[in-house]
């Protein structure tokens, strides 16, 4: 196999690792701040429910979760699992990492001075004002090294989709590398893992340097 | 006969067992200054984090231009419902020791936001207020400066312009310069001078002496949870209670 097409089925084999981050970044970061809300709620239960969650998502590694979340459905029910990787895939990984975002955000809001509530409480603010005019825009300059942090994470982490046989890059660079006996393709991987992340953590400076608008 | 704009009867607060408003009284009337000095730990911002609604009593009664804000029946808090609290609010105004100035917000966006937004009132309106607020504090040219870029003596000016542009009926001040140098110091209480001279009515805590007797109209000196001495600034300063002597004595060894 020439390199021309090594570099072109990798390429290929790139364009779903893609679309899995993509859509797991889709989900996931609105999804954490739901996961957020119930992890700070008032109705104890709820609270309880979702701190287990948390604490199961980021206990357990994040290939069991996907195994268990495609094949748990058929060996629970029998359920036909034919078309449905790809839907476990997103649901797995998107799951796993709003635990990470939840906790990330309350770091966040937790840090918010409690002069900054009162103040929106006695300029007559209501509590959705507070929150998404004076808290989110706050919270999100805050945490937006440590999304970074989780987001270049997610781009290496969709490499365990391998383990329930999807194919993308990392899937199809071990398969070359086995035929062909050369551990070029996984050079090649690499390579594109490097690039993704390092424009991943330009994009994220760039929004960084765009929030230095105050201190 | 004058009305009493604010009414807090019998108020008592404690954190944790420790009684911090012991049956506290006091009463503001329209266009009034009253100050409320005494030493750290007699609750004075207690009380005045009681009367924004930001604390809650224990026990007692508050009320706005006749209006009820918060009581109690049986040891049981009780508030009217939120569109009446909320209408209750709009006529007080608080400002912060530390400011607690939106840093992400302009100078501008600070004062006009909450008129524009919570008020509803006409955008173009509310900035040519704005605008005259901030000339009155000394500020026209910071209007586009972020709070980060100020210095705390005008931060807080911003502060005080930001209460104002809700055009409070009472403004309530909790300690505006213990955050703040001398220097500065001495441009916020001039801009707090100019209030007095407007009769806004105004509740100060300070521990500014000669400013509080200067500005207010009545003095009220607290120590430990109670209203020990209360008067014009002259009866009060000029008291014979032992502990408000004590505490004039230590301020006047400072200011040497």
């Amino acid at each position: 196999m020439s390199f021309q097409v090594m570099l072109q089925q990798l390429t290929t084999g790139f364009g779903s690792t893609l679309v899995i981050f993509f859509l797991t970044l889709l989900f996931s970061l609105p999804l954490g701040m739901v996961v957020y809300f119930g992890r700070v709620s008032r109705f104890k239960p709820l609270s309880w429910i979702v701190k287990a969650y948390i604490s199961i998502m980021r206990g357990t590694p994040l290939m069991l979760q996907l195994l268990l979340w495609y094949f748990g459905p058929f060996y629970l029910w029998g359920m036909n699992i034919g078309g449905y990787k790809f839907t476990a895939i997103i649901l797995g990984c998107s799951l796993n990492y709003a635990a990470y975002f939840a906790e990330i955000y309350r770091s966040g809001i937790e840090s918010i001075p409690s002069g900054q509530y009162e103040a929106a409480q006695l300029l007559g603010y209501n509590k959705s004002q507070t929150f998404f005019k004076i808290v989110l825009p706050q919270v999100v300059k805050i945490v937006l090294p440590s999304v970074t942090n989780e987001v270049i994470t997610l781009v290496k982490d969709t490499s365990l989709v391998y383990s329930v046989s999807y194919i993308e890059m990392f899937a199809l660079a071990k398969q070359i590398a086995a035929a062909q006996t050369t551990v070029l393709p996984f050079v090649i991987a690499g390579v594109f893992y490097y690039i993704f992340n390092f424009v991943v953590a330009w994009v994220m400076e760039w929004f960084e340097k765009k929030m230095n608008y105050y201190h | 006969m004058s009305t009493n704009l604010l009414e807090m009867n019998h108020i008592k607060k404690q954190f944790d067992g420790l009684q911090v408003l012991k049956d506290v009284s006091i009463h503001v009337e329209e266009g009034e200054v009253l100050s409320i000095i005494g030493p750290s730990g007699s609750g004075k911002s207690t009380l005045l984090r009681c009367a924004t609604l930001l604390t809650r009593i224990d026990g007692g009664e508050i009320s706005y231009m006749g209006k009820k804000a918060i009581w109690t029946e049986n040891d049981r808090v009780c508030m009217p419902p939120k569109n009446e609290i909320k209408e209750i609010q709009s006529c007080f105004g608080l400002v912060f020791q530390n400011f607690n100035l939106f840093p992400h917000f302009t100078v501008m966006k600070n004062i006009t936001d909450a008129p524009i937004h919570v008020q509803k009132r006409n955008k173009a309106e509310v900035y040519k207020e704005a605008r005259e607020l901030l000339a009155k504090m000394g500020l026209s040219d910071k209007e586009d400066a972020y709070p980060y870029q100020l210095s705390g003596g005008q931060c807080q000016r911003v502060a005080i312009a930001r209460a104002l542009a809700l055009n409070p009926k009472i403004l309530f001040f909790d300690e505006p310069t213990s955050a703040l140098d001398p220097e500065l110091t001495g441009e916020v209480l001039r801009v707090i001078r100019s209030l007095a001279d407007l009769h806004i009515t105004m509740v100060i805590v300070t521990h500014e002496m000669n400013f509080a007797r200067d500005i207010s109209d009545r003095v009220i000196f607290m120590d430990q949870g109670v209203i020990a001495v209360e008067g014009t600034p002259t009866e009060v300063f000029s008291s014979s209670n032992a502990r408000m002597k004590e505490f004039l004595g230590k301020f006047h060894q400072g200011e040497e």
